[in-house]
């Protein structure tokens, strides 16, 4: 199922799955994650799950690469994953306030601001990893008519709660970051709580994902709440 | 006393409380945090006789001044820095490193600044009375993560501290060595760089820029020249990772980074030469040299004996 495994540095693991990005290989990815996860295997301090690649870390006091190795290619992915995703409904809205990009998707794709919002709400995403900052969501696949590059020059500050579209992926930012990629709308639903210690991350890997628009009267409403 | 504290007079540039990191959160976006030069923050606690994973105040550059109000009792500091102690009876000692010093009630310490290295460590007998987050003292600034709500330290803010236990006077000679070459092994991505590149990479100068701080370390020098793709499918990063982004000048990954990115990797540092490139300060210049896996490996075995050697001289 690992397609190739080298070392990265001297005390991490770089498995890679294959060259694309989609479904069925991601979800072999996350496979072998859940099954490290559970196996709580002597040495390992940390697993990074992404689109085609895991990679592991592991305390050089405690094991090595090559000893590592053979743990992981020997390993039984007995674990039942089935059950363990969620389906989460995310509100967002979409007021020109806060869809800070808006006007160049319509001037691009020569569509209007509602068009491109049903797009994007008419489909169900799937949680590929998450990661760069904390509980950050990278959600796929967007509608091919609404894919876009990133900004040429990022932005310093993009608000937290932002929903930002870049090619196959949709993510929504934890907190205000740096970011490039193109914000439609806003949530303002918590998506990483740091003191909810068992389950910080709304949305984890494997996870489905659908979002259904706001207006701008409830999205203050649930500030309230 | 029961309630010992310190009063921040002024915070420093980028003061934290850490200790080892945190583990097992790659996963969700957090990554290990904890002291960026693990050497000095372990003699420190040793030093005071405080618990291997307690937490210290890292600083940077610019220290914090505190006031302290409680009964006597002794601090340390390590790395290579400049501090004063002001007596509350208007005396002042300049500070000595590696070395415990008893401190009074009213008594001001003033670190004023690290000396040609860039971290250094603050301790105090008994501990800093912290809540741990995630089985750890770390603040990971950029997500909120940690003690004191995942803040730096504030001016005006009070620290409290835990009951002293007992604190023997001890002191270290000990001169940190710096290193003359940053070591890495071959990156996942080696072979998008053209043979001139890798050439430069291991045989040119690069400086360190200002742009440098937890979370990573930008270089400049020769570029390098991406012939494959300058953009990789975003993937797990790891610290001591050195990315080359379009532009071709190397950034290596620190304790704070973000743990997902798509920039190729040219090299990863080994890990026994993680503790010195931290301390290497803006405007250095540096030179990388490659290093096979095994030898790496025995390197940081040997760095470790070196460490546990230091630590069991301090008694």
């Amino acid at each position: 199922m690992i397609k190739n495994i080298v070392n990265l540095g001297d005390a991490a693991i770089y498995c890679d799955f294959g060259s694309d990005v989609n479904k069925e290989i991601n979800s072999k990815v996350i496979k072998y994650f859940m099954a490290l996860k559970e196996k709580n295997i002597k040495g390992i301090t940390n697993l990074s799950p992404s689109y085609n690649k895991l990679i592991i870390s592991f305390d050089l006091n405690e094991t090595n690469y090559e000893d590592l190795k053979k743990v992981i290619l020997d390993l039984k992915l007995n674990v039942k994953i089935e059950n363990r995703f969620q389906k989460i409904n995310i509100p967002i809205c979409c007021d020109d306030e806060f869809s800070i990009d808006i006007e160049r998707i319509e001037e691009k794709f020569q569509k209007s601001k509602s068009e491109i919002i049903n797009l994007f709400l008419n489909k169900n995403y799937f949680c590929y990893m998450t990661g760069f900052i904390a509980g950050m969501p990278f959600l796929g696949d967007i509608d091919e008519k609404i894919q876009l590059d990133r900004l040429e020059t990022p932005r310093v500050k993009v608000p937290k709660g932002s929903v930002g579209l870049t090619g196959q992926f949709c993510n929504i930012y934890t907190f205000e970051s740096p970011g490039g990629w193109n914000i439609i709308g806003k949530t303002p639903l918590e998506i990483f709580n740091s003191t909810n210690v068992k389950k910080p991350n709304l949305i984890s890997p494997g996870d489905q994902v659908t979002f259904y628009e706001i207006k701008k009267e409830e999205y203050e409403k649930f500030y309230e709440k | 006393m029961k309630n010992d504290y310190f009063k921040v007079i002024r915070a420093g540039l980028n003061s934290t409380f850490q200790d080892h990191g945190r583990k097992n959160l790659y996963h969700i976006g957090l990554p290990f945090s904890g002291s960026m030069d693990k050497r000095n923050y372990l003699i420190a606690n040793k030093l005071i006789n405080n618990n291997k994973n307690d937490a210290a105040i890292e600083f940077a550059f610019q220290g914090p001044s505190l006031k302290y109000f409680g009964l006597p009792r002794n601090i340390v500091i390590t790395g290579s820095v400049n501090f004063k102690i002001y007596k509350d009876n208007n005396s002042q000692e300049n500070g000595e490193c590696y070395k415990t010093i008893k401190i009074d009630n009213g008594d001001v310490i003033d670190i004023i600044s690290t000396n040609k290295s860039v971290y250094g460590y603050f301790c105090i007998n008994g501990g800093f009375k912290l809540d741990k987050v995630w089985d750890s003292f770390s603040t990971t600034v950029r997500a909120k993560v940690g003690p004191n709500n995942g803040n730096k330290l504030m001016e005006g803010q009070k620290i409290l501290l835990n009951d002293p236990s007992n604190s023997p006077h001890r002191k270290l000679n000990f001169l940190d060595s710096k290193i003359e070459f940053i070591r890495v092994i071959k990156g996942t991505n080696f072979d998008f760089f053209s043979e001139q590149s890798i050439k430069d990479f291991f045989s040119k100068y690069y400086t360190v820029t200002k742009l440098t701080d937890r979370m990573g370390m930008r270089l400049e020098g020769n570029k390098l020249n991406n012939i494959k793709s300058t953009n990789i499918k975003s993937e797990g990063l790891i610290k001591g990772t050195i990315q080359v982004p379009a532009d071709g000048q190397p950034i290596i990954l620190l304790s704070d980074h973000g743990t997902i990115g798509g920039y190729p990797k040219i090299g990863v540092v080994i890990s026994a030469d993680y503790d010195k490139i931290v301390q290497i300060t803006p405007g250095s210049k540096i030179k990388f040299k490659e290093i096979k896996l095994k030898d790496a490996e025995n390197l940081y075995k040997l760095y470790n004996m070196e460490t546990n050697n230091i630590l069991n001289r301090i008694i």
